[in-house]
């Protein structure tokens, strides 16, 4: 019962939530909107009993993420409602309705594989947390490692494509080489 | 031995690559001609060699190599040199030799005078596995290539313009080139399927295995297997109805006239049903065999009476090869095979010799075939009328000459089947033959000399080349006399055939009815064209309107029939089915390339540069999946 | 109860609506907003999977997803960034330049 209602609640905000991103003309509007949105799915995590993907989900997404966003948004003038024209929005809206409604179909038809047997089972007695340990670093070693050199490069390319020399953009560089090869010319002359 | 089989064999695919290879672009090289020459001379000595050891030592059988070898289907590329081969490759190679020495002195002027010597040597090469190949796949590849070749050199002035027929029945090189071509393919397929019945039938395509199975088989896969042989052999010796390409085949040069359109390719029907007599001898096919016969007396009398009006100097003595070719085949339908191959050699030699001397004049007549413009050139032209005639009295079948022999044999072999018919046939033809052979020699030779009104300055063939034609003039005169030892050496290979004492009771009365034949038909000639002054030749305008005379001028409207009832219809039908072909499978095709063009056209507008609308096409096709993926499940 | 299902049409709903914000969205940084809120509906259904099956692969692929959206999210508003000072806008019409 108590389950039952903090699904609902969750599912009726979060829905909503994500509604406004998805349509509002503002950038503050939709990204406060997706900040809040994400904290509440947090909640789902919490509800399903994966209390250390909700926390990740918290820290990463709702700290991290959007705190990038927030701080994107100083580049950009957040304050002026955003201009989209928008050719065919009937369209855009069947094709959404029509997505939502294979979903529903496909779901709400019983799931096949009542007898799956768990390859990680959740071990009893032990937290989420130890156990999410358990198997992150035994059986998903490798892409935990890969994951993390991905980020390392993000990391680089973040700072690299919006970097110090903000007035001086490496990838769109207007430097012509040609002046530089022809100086090496001379040099080797 | 071995190696001279090979000699024998490759040296004249050697003289045509050489030319072909070396000499394609360049312009006229008289090393072209020597080289050739010299290296048919030397496949003519390897088979002379050949000959000697065959004679002492019996056949020869070789294997190059596997060729095709697929499951149970092994075919090698055998060669057998036995009494039969070595016969047509003394044949091939001597007047090889003299006619590519002639070509020399024919082709003088000719800018094309390498490729000439090239297909001309190729063909020799063709002939030669036709010849010796041990198995029927090695005489179809050599059956074909003599074909390609043929249609090669009849088209060798393939620039020539096409004229009207009634101007030229042979339209133009390149046209007579596919007629021959074409023609030959239609009885090819009955070949072809000869050798598919064989192979089906005995599992395997070598001589002497067929040979020896062919007792086994059925009475009806045997018939169906003679008749589709023959089908092959009527194509290449051109027997009724399929006869009208070889007239046409003499817009090639003389020499190609000469070698391969009467001495050696059109006799590879001939030496097909000889090589496959045991086939023909049998009992169950001996209806087809009688065909044969039938069919070669008629085309004998059939072809000579063409040959009576043509004025046409080259076909008159393509004619007279048809005829020839008849007489050919009724030795070989009797059962006489040894007769017929006897006859076939003789043939070679003096038609060769016939077709180089109406070279000659022709050359000196600037290309000039009408006899009617012809006359008395044997003041200038001394040696080839020494030739011509030889060879007309070789062909008359006087005594003495080669013809008489061979062509007496046959006649006597039809006497001595009790093929009455057949053998009247033959006796006029007979005669029919020496009064056309005559009457072409005197209205060329004898008589006034019409050509210098239209102003032609004729003069005889290089030296060299009426010397390099004495060995055919010898061999016209001489081959006969050597008829008892041929029999012998060729009787091993053969089934012997002998005559009847009854038949040779009768012989000096047949072979003087013959000669008396003959000798009259000679005489009509003289009279009738050899005179001067008074008794000068004068068109006889009446008789050229009178019905025979264009029945027989006009090739028996057979080409005229030929063109209504078969070319014509089958335009039509082509034009139709063109036009289907345009409708349905053109307008499918097009379809096809017109629809992927357009959708290229109307996706191109999908390609806007703008990320949105792009993401809305993924977005649709993620959709698209989605619903697959639905409908999977539900249905499966 | 809450059965698995709920979720699912959940995280199907949720999903819907950030595919909605894809195809309408011009401006890039609003596509962002959208294309994150695909991404956890996403994670909503493979921690429901993990839960129902009591299996832990589903939250092990919701971590990976995770660390694929922060890495995304670092290099995509970097080219933003560059985008926006070489055009002085993020609406994909005005950037549309790669017309075929």
């Amino acid at each position: 019962m108590y389950e039952m209602i903090a699904f609902y609640v969750f599912a009726v905000s979060t829905t909503i939530l994500f509604a406004i991103t998805a349509m509002s003309k503002n950038v503050l509007y939709a990204m406060t909107s997706l900040a809040a949105g994400m904290v509440i799915i947090s909640g789902f995590f919490f509800l399903l009993g994966a209390d250390f993907l909700g926390v990740v989900q918290l820290i990463v997404y709702v700290g991290a993420v959007m705190a990038l966003y927030a701080f994107a948004m100083m580049f950009f003038d957040a304050t002026r409602d955003i201009k989209e024209k928008h050719g065919n929005p009937a369209l855009v809206f069947l094709l959404g309705g029509l997505m939502a409604l294979i979903f529903v179909v496909i779901f709400s038809a019983p799931i096949i594989g009542e007898n799956v047997k768990a390859n990680y089972p959740i071990v009893e007695g032990i937290g989420n947390a130890q156990a999410v340990g358990m198997v992150l670093f035994t059986k998903y070693l490798v892409p935990f490692e890969v994951a993390a050199v991905m980020l390392l490069v993000a990391m680089i390319a973040g700072i690299i494509l919006a970097g110090k020399k903000m007035d001086h953009s490496l990838t769109t560089s207007d430097d012509e080489p040609v002046e530089y090869e022809d100086e090496l010319l001379k040099e080797n002359k | 031995m071995e190696s001279l089989v090979y000699i024998a064999l490759f040296a004249p695919l050697v003289g045509s690559l050489f030319a072909g290879l070396f000499f394609a672009r360049s312009p006229k090289n008289i090393l072209v001609g020597v080289v050739t020459s010299a290296l048919i001379g030397v496949a003519f000595i390897a088979s002379v060699a050949l000959a000697l050891h065959v004679a002492e030592f019996g056949a020869i059988n070789v294997t190059l190599m596997e060729w095709i070898g697929a499951g149970d289907l092994s075919i090698p590329f055998g060669f057998v040199v036995d009494e039969v081969s070595v016969t047509m490759m003394l044949v091939v190679t001597l007047v090889s030799t003299i006619v590519h020495i002639y070509s020399n002195g024919y082709m003088d002027h000719d800018k094309s005078f390498n490729r000439f010597f090239s297909y001309l040597s190729a063909f020799v090469f063709s002939m030669m596995v036709l010849v010796m190949s041990d198995n029927f796949a090695g005489l179809f590849i050599g059956w074909e290539g003599v074909g390609v070749c043929s249609w090669l050199l009849i088209g060798f002035w393939y620039h020539k313009e096409d004229r009207p027929f009634d101007e030229n029945p042979s339209i133009s090189p390149s046209w007579a080139a596919n007629e021959a071509f074409i023609m030959n393919r239609i009885a090819d397929l009955g070949m072809l399927v000869g050798i598919f019945l064989i192979y089906w039938n005995i599992g395997s395509l070598q001589y002497d295995v067929v040979f020896d199975a062919l007792p086994h088989l059925a009475d009806g896969i045997l018939v169906a297997i003679a008749i589709a042989l023959f089908i092959g052999a009527m194509g290449k010796s051109a027997q009724f109805p399929l006869h009208t390409w070889l007239t046409d085949a003499m817009e090639g040069p003389t020499p190609v006239s000469a070698l391969i359109h009467a001495a050696t390719m059109v006799t590879a029907g001939v030496f097909l049903v000889i090589r496959v007599n045991p086939l023909y001898a049998m009992d169950a096919v001996q209806g087809v065999s009688l065909f044969i016969a039938s069919l070669g007396a008629f085309v004998a009398f059939y072809a000579a009476s063409m040959a009576l009006s043509a004025r046409d100097i080259k076909r008159i003595v393509a004619l007279s090869t048809l005829s020839q070719l008849g007489y050919m085949f009724v030795a070989a339908g009797l059962g006489a095979y040894w007769i017929a191959l006897f006859h076939l050699a003789a043939h070679a030699f003096f038609k060769a010799l016939l077709f180089l001397g109406a070279g000659n004049v022709m050359h000196a007549m600037h290309d000039e075939l009408d006899i009617f413009k012809m006359g008395g050139m044997k003041k200038v032209m001394m040696g080839s009328y020494i030739y011509m005639g030889i060879a007309s009295f070789a062909l008359a079948g006087l005594p003495i000459m080669a013809g008489f022999y061979s062509k007496d044999a046959i006649i006597e072999t039809a006497f001595n089947e009790g093929t009455y018919i057949i053998w009247a046939i033959l006796v006029v033809t007979a005669g029919m033959t020496a009064f056309y052979s005559f009457r072409q020699v005197f209205f060329t030779f004898h008589g006034e000399e019409r050509y210098k009104a239209l102003g032609f300055h004729p003069h005889d063939m290089y030296k060299y080349v009426l010397v390099a034609m004495a060995p055919l003039a010898i061999l016209a005169i001489s081959f006969g006399w050597f008829m008892g030892s041929f029999h012998d050496f060729i009787t091993k290979a053969l089934p012997d055939y002998e005559m009847s004492h009854a038949t040779h009771h009768w012989a000096w009365l047949l072979g003087s009815i013959v000669i008396v034949l003959a000798v009259t038909g000679i005489v009509i000639a003289y009279k009738k064209y050899a005179g001067k002054g008074d008794k000068a030749w004068k068109r006889d305008e009446k008789f050229e309107q009178s019905f025979i005379y264009r029945l027989v001028t006009n090739q028996y409207y057979v080409p005229h029939f030929y063109d209504n009832f078969i070319s014509k219809p089958y335009a039509i039908i082509s034009e139709k089915f063109w036009k289907l072909d345009m409708a349905v499978v053109d307008a499918t095709v097009d379809f096809i390339s017109k629809f992927i063009y357009k959708s290229g056209d109307v996706s191109r507008g999908m390609q806007n540069g703008n990320l949105s609308s792009y993401l809305n096409w993924m977005g649709a096709g993620t959709l698209l999946l989605l619903v697959a993926a639905a409908l999977a499940v539900v249905v499966g | 109860m809450i059965g698995v299902e709920h979720y699912l049409i959940l995280s199907g709903l949720l999903f819907s609506i950030g595919f909605i914000g894809v195809l309408r969205r011009k401006n890039l940084l609003m596509l962002f907003f959208a294309t994150e809120v695909m991404l956890n509906a996403v994670n909503i259904a493979f921690a429901a999977i993990s839960n129902y099956y009591g299996d832990l692969s589903g939250q092990m692929f919701a971590f990976f997803v995770i660390a694929v959206a922060a890495s995304e999210v670092t290099v995509g508003l970097g080219l933003l960034i560059v985008l926006y000072k070489k055009y002085g806008s993020l609406d994909l019409q005005v950037i549309a330049n790669m017309k075929g």
